[in-house]
């Protein structure tokens, strides 16, 4: 093993579970402010995964008050309590940057049986 | 000035707790051998010769490795001074490791940049070039005018135009050491340093080499240097 794959690896968490884009997720997000932590639930669709050891990173979209809010974390960020699977979604893209453009029943995903 | 010598092993990120992220360079970095001292009274100044990378004696020139021999240590790649304020505190064959270096501390690095070949001016200055569109033609990355016309009649010396860019000893300085690994020889600092992956580099801090950690070579008489 590499030197900074060594290095890496030590930043890696364990219990993230498997996810892939299209599936349905809520992050759990440690909030800090004035001193005080608190969980605040980020849910939307996984859009996009990128690869890494600790460097991976995965964006989750959703649309708030009719605006599509996109956010991104690292996938082993100490910053997030755990990452709950809601439901897993069929896509053929592993980038589903389409689902930009459609809105209301045309952004659906279909549900995917394991 | 304390200093070790070492070799980038790459760059990658580490969390810092509070969800940030700290982007770092790898640093693999000594043990380093002290090979020669220098004094004032012998040669003028005060200096330590460190030698880093043991080798075989088979690739050292005669020249070389009668050097290691005078001095009983084993052969070292690469042999780099650091300046002193005293010299008399260290001995022939005693270990230098990272763990001179303390997490938080601020260090500079020298190292080789990545050679570029003949580059224009817009890399190689930061130029912004010409604007893309209203009628520029042929003309987007270059520098625009080098002087007046009759007078001077000539281009000022140093003005900045194209050339060869890189493969230069650059040092970055301020550069905050984020972890310390004596277990692996290994140094992590925050931000990129000179040079390509498995480049030389030389680490030089604040102060002077730390009395504690002069052990592993042959016992140090306890001449203390005083902080520069």
């Amino acid at each position: 093993m590499s030197v900074l794959e060594m290095i890496e690896k030590e930043h890696m968490r364990v219990d993230i579970p498997e996810f892939r884009p299209g599936d349905t997720v809520k992050v759990h997000v440690k909030i800090r402010e004035g001193g005080k932590e608190r969980i605040q639930v980020f849910e939307g669709v996984v859009i996009r995964k990128r690869k890494g050891n600790s460097t991976a990173t995965f964006t989750v979209r959703k649309v708030s008050y009719g605006v599509g809010v996109e956010r991104t974390f690292p996938l082993h960020s100490p910053m997030i309590e755990y990452i709950e699977v809601v439901q897993r979604g069929k896509v053929r893209q592993s980038r589903i940057y389409y689902i930009r453009q459609r809105k209301g029943k045309a952004a659906r995903i279909r549900e995917r049986r394991v | 000035m304390k200093g070790i010598i070492g070799r980038k092993v790459g760059m990658t990120q580490i969390f810092d707790g509070e969800g940030g992220v700290i982007p770092v360079t790898v640093i693999q970095a000594g043990p380093c051998h002290v090979v020669q001292r220098k004094s004032r009274d012998v040669d003028g100044y005060e200096a330590v010769q460190l030698g880093f990378e043991e080798v075989k004696p088979t690739k050292l020139n005669k020249p070389r490795s009668g050097h290691f021999k005078k001095h009983g240590v084993p052969p070292c790649r690469v042999l780099r001074e650091f300046r002193v304020e005293d010299s008399s505190s260290f001995t022939p064959g005693q270990q230098i490791t990272v763990e001179i270096f303390r997490v938080g501390e601020k260090i500079k690095v020298t190292g080789w940049s990545k050679g570029r070949g003949f580059t224009g001016v817009v890399k190689r200055h930061g130029f912004s070039g010409a604007p893309g569109s209203h009628g520029t033609h042929e003309y987007f990355r270059h520098g625009g005018s080098i002087g007046a016309a009759a007078d001077p009649a000539r281009v000022f010396k140093g003005k900045r135009m194209a050339g060869r860019y890189g493969g230069e000893r650059v040092t970055v300085r301020n550069l905050k050491v984020v972890d310390v690994r004596p277990e692996h020889n290994l140094l992590l600092v925050k931000g990129a340093v000179p040079g390509p992956r498995g480049g030389l580099l030389i680490l030089r801090g604040e102060g002077e080499f730390p009395a504690a950690e002069k052990g592993g070579g042959p016992s140090t008489p306890e001449g203390e240097s005083s902080s520069a």
